[in-house]
């Protein structure tokens, strides 16, 4: 952008006549590193590896060349859709997992959020937690599940522990890591300006790292919904793991893969909405 | 006259496995309405003396008063205006001037008045809307010199505020930061390393020497106002400046040598 009050007058540009030179021939430009591509081009492409998915599998599946206890043919899948839809109350069980990872997820971000801030800020409050906090990120919370169902049984609760543990820990440390690298320059002319300790974090510190915590609750979120499954599987009265589980007892393959396919829906519709609403609130901090 | 701010004994250490001696007993007043541009080679602790002033560092021994009273930490009444990347990306150009007025408690019709008449001072009219990242390099300095200003701090601190722009919107920059100083009777301190920018907007330059920093040279520069960039080719600003120029040279050897020798 320019500097204001500078006016340039466009017209006092010469206009300088077409000269018949040889244009030297364009290089290959899609080879060449980092170099954008055009939007056709690139949704055509992503299109295309799907359809090539889909080809390889259809080749293999209609012609029997592969058992169909092993993969069953698409045609296969949407049969499987329909009934489990229509007859097998799947909606409920799509229902129940996705209530499980929010309220889950939801209690670890509740609490998650303010501590990280206290760790990324305070480093009285890092001390104390940070250790604590590191070592228990690295136990597989899928261990803990045994321990779990132990303690709270095999109901709503223990499925909601599950995935407040699973994304409790990381949540904290890497809002932590956010709060921490917000540039010392902005602090500094904040307290130039008359802020406060305490004023600093709600003017200064928290809008400052907002777009990256945003970014950080998009990417647990998805471990999240891995977890879920996890617990689902070993033990459930609903939910889409607890449906792959029982297909796999009654050897229904095509209901396995389509649970699977669900899941990658849904995890990938939450973060594409997540990513829209980040670009929205935070507009500032994503170019011009 | 009493001095407006007090710099005594000043010095500053740097602990660590060998300390380092950064500032070394530095001495010097700040009159009311004075433009004091502080030049310095690289490293030789101008900013640290600045940070110093501003209360975002901590002196080792020595004491800073304004009037009377003993500056401790940073606070409002000295305003400080960085390199860059101290605006706030989140606020519009407005919100950022007002952020200092917010923290006063100031109502919002009033804040909206006073960052208007800044944002006028500096000429970003039509820009209040506008983020940071809109903004060019020299825009982004106009509305740092505005959010310090609207807070009406006692003394204006500036850390190479210009050191980062290009030599034509340095020189506007200047101009323009002259040209407020002139209609608003601020007191300024003004760190650089770049000769001519000490000379053009000071009305007194202190040349500090390498590393341990101290000052060498308390230069008054009478010329007359308002300046614009011509008094840069008059003969008295080319004298000062070649004297000036020589002072810093053998300061800069020092600290080469200082670092060969390392």
């Amino acid at each position: 952008m320019q500097e204001p009050k500078t006016a340039v007058n466009d017209t006092s540009i010469p206009m300088y006549k077409e000269q018949n030179k040889k244009e030297t021939k364009r290089r290959i430009s899609w080879l060449q590193p980092q170099k954008a591509i055009s939007k056709k081009l690139y949704l055509s492409l992503s299109v295309s590896s799907f359809i090539l998915i889909l080809l390889v599998w259809s080749g293999l599946t209609y012609t029997q060349i592969v058992d169909p206890l092993f993969l069953p043919t698409p045609t296969d899948i949407i049969h499987s859709a329909v009934t489990l839809f229509t007859e097998l109350g799947f909606a409920t069980d799509i229902l129940a997992t996705i209530s499980r990872v929010f309220v889950g997820f939801l209690l670890a971000l509740i609490i998650g959020l303010p501590l990280g801030i206290l760790i990324g800020t305070f480093k009285v409050v890092e001390a104390f937690f940070e250790p604590v906090i590191s070592f228990v990120r690295y136990m597989p919370v899928s261990a803990f599940i045994p321990l779990f169902i132990l303690w709270i049984g095999v109901e709503e609760p223990e499925k909601i522990a599950v995935i407040f543990v699973g994304s409790f820990f990381s949540l904290v440390l890497m809002i932590a890591v956010e709060v921490g690298n917000v540039r010392k320059e902005l602090l500094e002319a904040a307290y130039t300006l008359g802020s406060t300790n305490f004023g600093i974090i709600k003017s200064v510190i928290l809008p400052a790292a907002m777009p990256g915590i945003m970014e950080i609750t998009r990417l647990v979120l998805g471990w999240a919904w891995t977890y879920i499954i996890v617990a689902e599987l070993i033990a459930a009265p609903s939910g889409i793991g607890h449906v792959i589980i029982e297909s796999q007892r009654m050897i229904r393959t095509s209901n396995i893969i389509f649970g699977i396919i669900v899941i990658g829906i849904l995890g990938l519709i939450c973060d594409v909405v997540l990513k829209i609403v980040t670009r929205k609130l935070f507009s500032w901090n994503y170019g011009r | 006259m009493k001095p407006k701010v007090t710099i005594q004994n000043i010095q500053k250490v740097y602990k660590g496995k060998t300390d380092v001696l950064a500032v070394d007993t530095i001495n010097f007043n700040i009159m009311e309405n004075e433009f004091i541009t502080i030049l310095g080679p690289s490293g030789c602790g101008k900013s640290t003396l600045l940070r110093m002033v501003g209360g975002l560092e901590e002196q080792t021994s020595g004491h800073i008063y304004l009037g009377d009273q003993e500056l401790v930490g940073p606070s409002s009444n000295r305003g400080m205006v960085f390199q860059a990347y101290s605006l706030f990306p989140w606020l519009t150009i407005e919100k950022n001037i007002q952020f200092g007025l917010k923290n006063k408690g100031m109502k919002e019709a009033e804040r909206k008045e006073i960052s208007d008449s800044y944002i006028e001072l500096v000429g970003l009219k039509g820009f209040e809307k506008h983020y940071p990242n809109q903004l060019s390099g020299g825009m982004k300095q106009r509305v740092a010199i505005a959010r310090a200003l609207a807070n009406d701090p006692e003394i204006l601190l500036l850390d190479e505020p210009f050191g980062a722009l290009d030599s034509q919107t340095r020189l506007i920059m200047q101009e323009l930061l002259l040209n407020i100083w002139e209609k608003k009777k601020k007191t300024i301190l003004f760190i650089t390393h770049d000769v001519e920018e000490a000379i053009f907007l000071g009305s007194r330059v202190l040349v500090m020497t390498s590393r341990p920093g101290k000052i060498k040279e308390d230069i008054s520069i009478e010329l007359s106002h308002p300046r614009t960039y011509h008094v840069k080719s008059d003969p008295a600003f080319i004298k000062i400046k070649d004297h000036l120029t020589e002072l810093i040279r053998e300061e800069s050897l020092k600290a080469i040598e200082l670092e060969v020798q390392k």
